[in-house]
């Protein structure tokens, strides 16, 4: 070693990441205290720390408290503990953690997010007096956002409750009740009675609390489970990167979920593009690599040179993640304004960023009673469910079946300003839809032009493609304008909802995919009597404003989009079928506007507003409209 | 996957989210032991490459061996390198306490290298369990106009999104090695062989646990003359690990005054 620079040989490694505990809880229920006493009672403070504080005390003329050591370890710069009040790291016998304290003062959520979101188990400290508190529920509601499941439950200040095991009682079926209702699972919720400034029931057990037998804290935090991988999850890898430093060109990314190896056709979504995996590249490691794994950060060639890039999720073929332009998303808001329908942001879903639009906001929660509001905004701090659309195609997961491709942010500016998971309730994985090819059909030539069917017939063909809600009057205007027009001589025909799912649909229900597969065939169906040189009148809910988008596509020049519109409450007292009544009560799954989502059209040809006016009044708007866009005669 | 192999993906990831978001990025190199492991994980990450250059503000007070390493490894893994040159002590800000006042040439020198090269990026080997301000770091951390730190109102950062747009004439500082401990950065370097200054092994009973100025840096009392007795020392002791870097003790505020004004 005689160049200034030392090699050393290389044994095993024996160390374990210390496992991150995020401590929240409403104000003054004891966070402090108790962090302070897991710190002495574990052994983790440095020596005289504790007298040192005392001292300090004394000298101020305040009584010694144990959240006082939180404070000096802050000051602290230069003990051998770290020291900062986001990261704090301490020890048991069987294992090291790393404690994160969100601190809850005026940027709460922000920090809370931000500490929490790394942790991996948390404790929530509520008092014995109080119980649940308007923090406590934020906090565990927000914990339940972020996707922990791991609560260790103390309960505190049991000495100022006469150690009483009612009250604890009492305590821990509030705050069960509270949780079960979030979702959580109450298997991995411990509940302890303690007392953090006397350190009864911290590390050593209570003489005072003799009914529990229960674990004491550092018994359940060493209880706790290491974070899992995500390895019997499909693969998902978001491309990062594509690099071409020399011959090899290699996508690049971490699997997030699931197993990845030389010689597996990958797909990549949205893009729907595929290609073998032809080797994988490392550097540093000895012998090749096979095959990699969730967590791992790696990189491949494939062995066609298909255009891949950043924010593509790779997957295997056989479980691939869902595409949609649109999707409902329970987001916390950040944001120094608060948030409303049509605001545009940057989405980021792992590697890809997306422009969105909000389009609604459904609800806004209550983390007081797990109630909703109806509001049209969403303020600073507040936690909502609101539908989002983006014009390029997204590749998903719902949060429930994977929650990093589950999950998002979003951008404003420069900053961060939210986050959410994704629900794709009543959204259609357009993976199947995208397939069909919209073509246009005046592809083919007929040996009649379209022009000598209209002059024949008087009129132009065309499609009045009716949406709206169910009970807006749809039906209704479309047979009445069909008896009125063809008194007037027009060949005109209605496609009716009800009608065609008798015959040419009677093979669908009301899922979302079926719901997109029977547009489909009456788009395509009415495209075909519009050929015909027909005026086609069409009566479909309709819900999606992809699928109509779709229909539009087939013949732009042709297509008619007539929003029939009445509020969702009109529609409900009309009811003329019973239906709205029954989706109230359950009977019916996946009712649009009660289960289900309806899309109003952004720029329809005409809105037809029946709440307001008549059927004689709407029928004359609707004959005005035919009148000055299909006659080539005056009738 | 150890402990270890978790360590080093986050880094890697972060790097790979740097090198795709930023436009004029390098990476500085102390050529230290922390930002040893940062340049190993970028070759890994960029397999066998390092795609932006290496910056070294040079105060001209290290000690030989670093400049030795530094020339050694420039050659050796054909690594592009910018020196950059520190002001004298006596432009300094004289209302810091003098080891401070020696360590602002840094920030200094590295503000010049900013304006000069145009950087957007710079990638820097600082851990949260060095020091308490450090600790309330985030990955991606904005620097304002003057590279500036508003560290008491950052902008949240969580599931590995990183805030990668930043305002114009603004530029962000990326932490690669945020996650790791100091024991982390020991087992990982004994792990992976890879080379470092013969300063952080003991010599007639001392030696040094972090590398700085040489008028400003002091050994410690160790035997720990190997990697395995270095990792057990650091299992067993209480005193911190810049306790040798005078600048951070002359005042209980003066880390955080440097690193508000743009220190790393």
């Amino acid at each position: 070693m005689d160049t200034g620079i030392s090699k050393v040989a290389e044994p095993a490694i024996q160390t374990t990441l210390p496992l991150k505990i995020v401590i929240v809880g409403h104000v003054d229920h004891g966070k402090s205290t108790l962090v302070g006493r897991l710190f002495h009672d574990t052994g983790s403070l440095p020596e005289g720390k504790v007298e040192a504080v005392r001292a300090m005390s004394e000298k101020r003329g305040m009584p010694f408290e144990w959240a006082f050591l939180l404070d000096a370890l802050q000051a602290e710069r230069d003990q051998g503990i770290t020291i900062d009040i986001s990261q704090i790291f301490f020890r048991t016998e069987v294992r090291n953690y790393v404690l994160i304290d969100a601190p809850g003062h005026r940027e709460f959520v922000k920090n809370m997010v931000t500490g929490a979101a790394q942790a991996d188990a948390a404790v929530l400290v509520v008092d014995g007096r109080d119980g649940m508190q308007e923090q406590t529920r934020r906090h565990a509601y927000l914990l339940h956002l972020l996707g922990i499941h791991q609560i260790v439950v103390a309960i505190n200040k049991m000495d100022l409750v006469n150690y009483s095991e009612t009250r604890f009682q009492e305590v821990g079926t509030e705050v069960r009740a509270y949780l079960a209702d979030l979702g959580i699972d109450l298997q991995h919720t411990i509940m302890i009675p303690v007392v953090a400034r006397d350190g009864d029931n911290i590390v050593a057990r209570s003489a005072h609390l003799p009914w529990y037998d229960g674990p004491t804290l550092a018994g359940a935090l060493d209880e706790l489970q290491p974070p899992v991988t995500s390895l019997e999850l499909p693969l998902r890898m978001p491309v990062q990167d594509v690099y071409k430093f020399d011959d090899r060109r290699i996508v690049a990314g971490r699997i997030e979920s699931g197993h990845l190896q030389k010689g597996d056709t990958i797909l990549f979504s949205p893009s729907n593009k595929r290609a073998r995996v032809a080797s994988i590249e490392s550097w540093g490691v000895r012998t090749p690599v096979m095959a990699t794994r969730a967590g791992q950060s790696v990189g491949f060639t494939l062995d066609e040179q298909i255009f891949v890039e950043r924010g593509e999720i790779a997957s295997l073929e056989s479980n691939p993640p869902m595409l949609s332009n649109v999707f409902r998303g329970r987001i916390f808001w950040l944001g120094r304004e608060p948030l409303v329908a049509g605001a545009r942001l940057k989405m980021k879903l792992c590697t890809g960023e997306y422009q969105v639009e909000v389009e609604k906001i459904e609800r806004v929660i209550d983390t007081q009673d797990l109630g909703s509001n109806e509001q049209a905004y969403v303020e600073r701090n507040a936690i909502a469910e609101v539908v989002m659309r983006s014009r390029r195609t997204i590749a998903l997961d719902p949060f429930d079946h994977n929650q990093f491709t589950g999950r998002f942010v979003l951008v404003e500016n420069y900053d961060i300003v939210g986050g959410g998971l994704i629900n794709m309730d009543g959204y259609a994985d357009q993976r199947q839809t995208n397939r069909i090819k919209s073509t246009n059909i005046f592809k083919v030539e007929h040996r009649v032009p379209i022009e000598e069917r209209w002059k024949v017939n008087g009129h132009k063909g065309g499609i009045l493609w009716m949406t709206g809600l169910s009970g807006a009057g749809k039906s209704t205007l479309a047979f009445s304008l069909e008896q009125h027009l063809f008194r007037k001589g027009y060949l005109v025909y209605v496609l009716d909802g009800d009608n065609v799912r008798h015959g040419l649909c009677s093979d669908l229900g009301f899922s979302p995919q079926d719901r997109v597969e029977n547009i489909r065939r009456v788009g395509h169906a009415a495209g075909l009597f519009a050929r015909a040189g027909f005026l086609v009148l069409t009566a479909f809910i309709s819900p999606y404003r992809a699928d109509r988008d779709r229909v539009r596509a087939m013949g732009p020049d042709i297509f008619h989009e007539i929003h029939i519109d009445a509020d969702l409450r009109t529609c409900e007292t009309r009811d003329p079928k019973g239906l709205y009544k029954k989706a109230r009560k359950g009977e019916i799954h996946e009712f649009t506007g009660v289960s289900a989502p309806y899309e109003p059209p952004t720029r329809p040809e005409m809105r037809v507003d029946t709440a307001v006016h008549s059927i004689e009044e709407c029928l004359a708007q609707l004959d005005e409209y035919v009148s000055s866009n299909f006659a080539l005669v005056s009738r | 996957m150890d402990h270890l192999d978790v360590l080093e993906s986050r880094t890697i990831y972060i790097l790979r989210e740097a090198f795709n978001k930023i436009d004029k990025l390098a990476m500085l190199w102390s050529i230290g032991k922390d930002s040893n492991v940062m340049l190993w994980c970028a070759r890994k990450a960029f397999f066998g490459h390092v795609p932006f250059p290496l910056l070294n503000i040079d105060t001209e007070k290290k000690f030989p061996e670093v400049y030795e390493f530094r020339d050694r490894y420039i050659k050796e893994w054909n690594l592009e390198c910018i020196r950059g040159f520190c002001p004298p002590v006596e432009q300094m800000d004289p209302s810091l306490p003098p080891a401070a006042r020696s360590a602002a040439r840094k920030t200094a020198g590295l503000k010049e290298m900013l304006a000069k090269h145009q950087f957007s990026g710079l990638i820097a080997g600082i851990r949260r369990d060095e020091e308490g301000t450090r600790a309330k770091e985030r990955v991606f951390s904005p620097r304002g106009e003057g590279n500036t730190w508003n560290f008491r109102d950052q902008p949240p950062e969580f599931w590995d999104q990183f805030n990668t747009d930043f305002a114009p004439g603004t530029h962000i500082r990326i932490h690669p090695l945020l996650h790791w401990t100091e024991l982390d950065i020991w087992y990982y370097t004994k792990r992976e062989n890879i080379p470092l200054i013969n300063l952080y092994f003991a010599k007639n009973g001392k030696r040094y646990r972090s590398l700085g100025d040489k008028d400003i840096t002091f050994p410690i009392d160790s035997d720990a003359d190997t990697i395995d007795k270095i990792i057990d020392e650091l299992r067993h002791t209480k005193v911190a690990e810049r306790a040798g870097r005078a600048m951070d003790h002359e005042a209980e505020d003066s880390f955080e005054r440097l690193r508000a004004e743009g220190y790393m």
